[in-house]
């Protein structure tokens, strides 16, 4: 090889630090709090479901890049793992192998690679998977175990409901609200995570500790997560002044269910959420409104899945027409 | 003493980048690199019309003779670096990667002046001539534009009819890692620049001049804020350490808070920007009748044994700087010709340094192959660091798709080329290799348009 | 019946016959006008859509071609006369018959030739390369080897050989619909005349520098000596700028240029060897050839010497009986 030639490209010669790769690692490990967190709550099914999440969509994508697109498949850039968690965090920590399975084929095949693969998909994949799963299994999806009960056994777990889904019935049921909310878990206990839930969901804290990772290590900006919980708390707070024996209040809201895992970890995901400023916060906003409409107004408890793919939609919209401002536009004033 | 009000540093509010500064040669002092054997001088080291060769072969000539005129309208003079007989008028290998036309020198033993040239140090500092004087002593003295833009001064200083400036903005940022040529420049010819300064703004017919340099060089701040303390027409103002602070767009919105309309030039909000080493070189044309035919460049890398800042007659083969810093080394794996984000890399040591050649930078060979191109995963980076409010990402995909209407409906041409977004792209994507080729093609499809 | 059932069917199909009944008038109403031999014309087209005619695809050809009042000058190079000819019958016009054109590479600079003088790392396209230098080698005219024809050829018909760095364009698969000669920013490739049982000579050369400088950087670069001008009975050469240039319908293939070019630049295509011709004045350089010696190309093994490598100029053509080339 000639050794003794000089290289030569087009400028710039440098470049930071930071790949694909690596940013997928940032969020894998800004995960683990949580992850840990939810196997000393749920016990070895939260591990298997999380494992098998991950190696399904892995393999997935693996199979699907090199014999259907026919292109050198990139399993190692991490962005599959990230998938596979996810919907793990999504999903109840004793959902049947199967189904985990399904579910990542769905999230991956469908929601990525029968887009094009990484880059191209218009709709959060992980969240393709867990609504696919939530609509088809309805029973399986919505088992939720109770904390502590079940940690070292995988087939005899004791499940109850979400707080959100006690709620949600009970008020259809005409119970009243104050009698409600006794029966679900004080605040605190949203913070740190001992009430049931999927298994990415329950410590708001831990997640909060993933945020601040993220922030640190400039993998997301603050805009989307801080835009989308004020909006869900402050439209929430118009409803709840409005009249509090019918509408929780906000701070419920952003600690019950999944908007902080969904506001921090899926309406962030890059590849699907706007990328001018002005996109984005109208993007946030969109996500906190239907959040909170779904779950007051709508038939189901939880609205954020819902509320981050119809925003997903938007997205090229917002792309297209909200463009950033630019140098030296010619401004009205002379 | 200080009288800076600083609150805050200013700063160009859209974008940028902070890449590791790398300023190994900052506390190097200036030194005068030997006369080489031969100078090749290229007849075209500027925008514009290259210049004519008005001398012949075996011709002898003085050292700040003029042996090629200018050549139109947007040209410049050449002149001779070093005294001694004309070897050879002709095509020769330059930055531009294709042969152009250089006149080569075998230079004297003993170097011979052209008379008139004052080639002392001492400082001269009544300015005598009139405005129009001036102006044709920077054109007679073929001084362009130092800091890599190489463009005509005399023509950056006749203000087109119809506009008016009312202010001067001497770029003394060097935004670029590595490079500190203008930085030494600053701290050894602070009263020479100073002179420059007054003259520029005599040429503009200014009142006020303020010079903005990064906060990276905070003794060449203190130095010359001491030296205009009690000059209220000349302020020095800091900048935050931001790429592309030196952006001529940049640098004017940062200190005097106006935006160049896309399209325009600094003179319609006003302004005109010139660099140190330009402000220098005109200091040096007026007070001392001595044309360009010397720069500073800086010879710096990780692996080279003396980085330095190297004084340099034009036209010395860029081999000779290299020795003089310690010889090449061996894990060299690109050389630079200008800084790390903007310079451009060349394959041959034995071209010339021209009159916009600001530092030569020398890359080990693990940091000179770029990591391999992935697909786009819209993270936005790009956007959020481009300092025009461009889409990269956008303008790359629509240039290799060839729809140029989108492309420069998405002001293309704005785009100043700074590197940042290829910089700062996860996905190593060509962003500037393919906006560079969008913007040739959007160009040259204007053209087209207007002509019919 | 469940009459839930019964309501949704009649209800949507009274929906969707009403919703039929508007846009049938709609499309009535706003119906276009078009000339119905627009459509035969656009049948008989070839459908690629490569802009060869030089209109924006099929349908606005034969859109030009019905409104022309005289089509002698249209041309379709991938459906060819035979295509041209259907169209004047359809359209009752005359239409001029054409010669048929190939792409040639005017560049023979393949890696044995021209030595690197730099390792290029920026973006794999032809035009980047070129805009940052005149290529990585010595010659700044020549080809620069990343592609760009390849990826604009629409017929399949090109690809890059490995072996030397240069395009070779498959000469049946080749519809001269000019792709590659606007995608390549060295001016390379060119139209020219098939020719007479598909012979043709060219100079495969661009370089416009003085002979000792172009030879120093390229074996096989045109000097500008002018001895193919001296040996040229027809007139068919001219040189600028120390580069000479066949014109493609002057020449009339009698090949003494070739014979007289010392680096040899000028290249013939699908000719015989001539039997008093050693081997060895031939460059190693693998030419376009027909579509069955194509698929026989074995790769040149660059290590051996000049002589020790086969003659390779084929002989190949419609009548010739004679399939195998005198190999050594």
């Amino acid at each position: 090889m000639e050794s003794n030639l000089l290289t030569v490209s087009p400028s710039p010669h440098i470049h930071q630090e930071q790949s694909i790769q690596k940013i997928m690692l940032d969020v894998i490990i800004a995960m683990l709090p949580a992850f840990g967190f939810s196997i000393y709550v749920f016990g070895l099914g939260a591990l298997l479901v999380t494992l098998n999440a991950v190696l399904s969509a892995v393999l997935f994508e693996y199979l699907i890049t090199k014999y259907l697109l026919k292109k050198p498949p990139d399993i190692m850039d991490g962005s599959a793992v990230v998938t596979g968690m996810l919907l793990a965090f999504n999903v109840p920590s004793n959902l049947p192998w199967w189904i985990v399975v399904i579910g990542s084929f769905v999230a991956v095949g469908i929601g990525k690679m029968s887009f094009g693969g990484l880059g191209n998909n218009p709709f959060n994949p992980a969240l393709v998977g867990r609504v696919f799963l939530l609509i088809s299994f309805p029973v399986q999806m919505t088992s939720w175990p109770v904390p502590f009960e079940s940690r070292t056994s995988i087939t005899d777990i004791v499940t109850g409901a979400t707080p959100l889904a006690v709620i949600k019935e009970g008020l259809q049921n005409g119970e009243s609200l104050t009698n409600l909310m006794k029966e679900v878990p004080p605040h605190l206990d949203f913070l740190l995570g001992t009430q049931p839930g999927s298994l990415g969901e329950i410590s708001a804290l831990l997640l909060l500790v993933g945020f601040i990772y993220l922030l640190i290590r400039k993998v997301i900006s603050w805009h989307i997560p801080v835009i989308t919980i004020g909006t869900m708390f402050a439209f929430a707070g118009i409803l709840w002044l409005a009249n509090p024996e019918r509408f929780i209040d906000p701070l419920f809201h952003i600690l019950a269910g999944g908007a902080i895992l969904g506001a921090i970890f899926m309406a962030t995901d890059y590849v699907t959420s706007p990328m001018t400023l002005k996109g984005i916060v109208l993007y946030s906003i969109g996500i906190g409104v239907i959040t909170i409409l779904i779950r007051v107004f709508g038939a189901y408890p939880e609205g954020m899945s819902f509320a981050i793919l119809i925003m997903n939609a938007f997205v090229p919209l917002l792309n297209k027409y909200f463009k950033p401002s630019r140098f030296g536009e010619i401004v009205k004033n002379g | 003493m200080f009288m800076l009000l600083i609150n805050r540093l200013k700063t160009f509010s859209k974008g940028g980048i902070h890449p590791p500064e790398d300023k190994y040669s900052a506390d190097k002092a200036i030194e005068i690199l030997p006369l080489p054997a031969n100078v090749k001088v290229p007849i075209s080291q500027h925008i514009g019309i290259p210049a004519v060769p008005v001398v012949e072969r075996g011709e002898h000539v003085k050292t700040g003779q003029v042996i090629a005129k200018t050549g139109g309208f947007v040209s410049a003079n050449i002149h001779a670096s070093a005294s001694g007989k004309i070897a050879k008028i002709s095509e020769e290998m330059d930055t531009s990667g294709y042969r152009r036309m250089t006149i080569m020198i075998r230079v004297d033993k003993e170097e011979e002046w052209v008379e008139g040239i004052d080639t002392s140090n001492t400082l001269v500092k009544d300015i005598t001539f009139t405005r129009e004087e001036i102006l044709q002593k920077i054109l007679e003295g073929g001084i362009v534009g130092m800091g890599g833009a190489t463009f005509p001064s005399h023509i950056k200083l006749n203000i087109p009819r119809g506009k008016k400036a009312d202010v001067l903005i001497i770029n003394g940022v060097e935004c670029e890692p590595y490079l500190t040529s203008d930085h030494r420049l600053m701290l050894e010819k602070s009263e020479e620049l100073i002179i420059g300064i007054k003259i520029l703004m005599k040429a503009l017919g200014v009142e006020r001049a303020i010079v903005g340099i990064e906060n990276n060089k905070t003794d060449a701040i203190s130095k010359l804020a001491d030296l205009t303390n009690a000059d209220s027409s000349i302020s020095i103002a800091p900048l935050k350490v931001q790429y592309p602070q030196g952006g001529e767009k940049q640098l004017i919105k940062a200190l005097i808070d106006r935006e160049v309309p896309s399209g325009g030039l600094p003179i319609d909000v006003g302004t005109v920007v010139h660099n140190v080493g330009t402000t220098y070189a005109v200091y040096e044309a007026v007070q001392k009748n001595k044309p360009l035919i010397e720069r500073i460049v800086t010879v710096t890398g990780k692996s080279i044994k003396n980085p330095s800042n190297l004084l340099v007659r034009i036209g010395t083969p860029v081999s000779d700087l290299i020795e003089a810093a310690g010889g090449l080394p061996d894990d060299t794996g690109k050389v630079i010709s200008g800084g790390p984000m903007m310079g451009k890399a060349i394959d041959d040591l034995s071209i010339p340094v021209t009159k916009g050649t600001s530092g030569i930078l020398i890359l080990p060979e693990q940091e000179s192959v770029r990591n391999k191109s992935k697909v786009c995963i819209r993270c936005s980076k790009c956007i959020s660091v481009c300092p025009m409010g461009l889409e990269p990402f956008y303008l790359m995909t629509v240039t290799q798709r060839g729809n140029y209407e989108e492309a420069e409906e998405n002001r293309i041409l704005d785009c100043i080329e700074c590197g940042s977004c290829a910089y700062i792209c996860p996905s190593n994507r060509e962003l500037l290799d393919y906006i560079r080729l969008g913007k040739s093609n959007v160009t040259n499809i204007i053209r087209a348009r207007e002509r019919v | 019946m469940n009459p839930t059932i019964i309501t949704t069917i009649v209800s949507l199909s009274g929906m969707g016959a009403v919703a039929a009944i508007i846009l049938y008038f709609v499309a009535q109403k706003f119906k276009v006008e078009t000339d119905p031999r627009i459509d035969d014309v656009e049948d008989v087209l070839p459908a690629t859509n490569c802009g060869g005619c030089g209109f924006p695809g099929c349908r606005a050809f034969a859109e030009a071609l019905v409104k022309s009042p005289d089509i002698s000058d249209l041309h379709c190079p991938v459906g060819g006369n035979d295509v041209m000819k259907q169209v004047g019958a359809i359209l009752g016009a005359e239409v001029a018959e054409k010669d048929p054109y190939v792409a040639i590479v005017k560049c023979s600079g393949s890696f044995e030739h021209r030595k690197k003088t730099n390792v290029y790392d920026g973006a794999p396209n032809c035009t980047i390369a070129s805009m940052l230098y005149g290529g990585d080698t010595g010659c700044a005219y020549g080809c620069v080897g990343l592609g760009e024809c390849v990826d604009s050829c629409d017929f399949e018909a090109m690809y890059m050989d490995e072996n030397t760095g240069l395009p070779v364009v498959l000469e049946d698969k080749c519809t001269a619909c000019n792709a590659c000669v606007k995608a390549c920013p060295k001016d390379i490739m060119e139209l020219w005349p098939k020719g007479r049982k598909g012979k043709r000579i060219y100079v495969a050369c661009m370089n416009e520098e003085k002979g000792g400088v172009a030879k120093k950087n390229c074996a096989v670069a045109c000097t500008g000596c002018e001895k193919c001008i001296d040996e040229c009975k027809y007139d068919a050469i001219v040189i600028e700028n120390s580069l000479s240039y066949i014109d493609g319908e002057k020449c009339k293939l009698c090949r003494k240029c070739v014979d007289v070019c010392k680096t040899h630049s000028i290249l013939e295509i699908n000719f015989p060897p001539p039997k008093d011709r050693p081997p060895k004045d031939r460059p190693d350089r693998k030419l376009a050839r027909t579509k069955k010696e194509t698929e026989k190309i074995e790769t040149v093994d660059t290590g051996k010497s000049i002589e020790a490598l086969p003659d390779i100029s084929p002989n190949e053509n419609a009548d010739s009986s004679n399939e195998n080339d005198k190999s050594e």
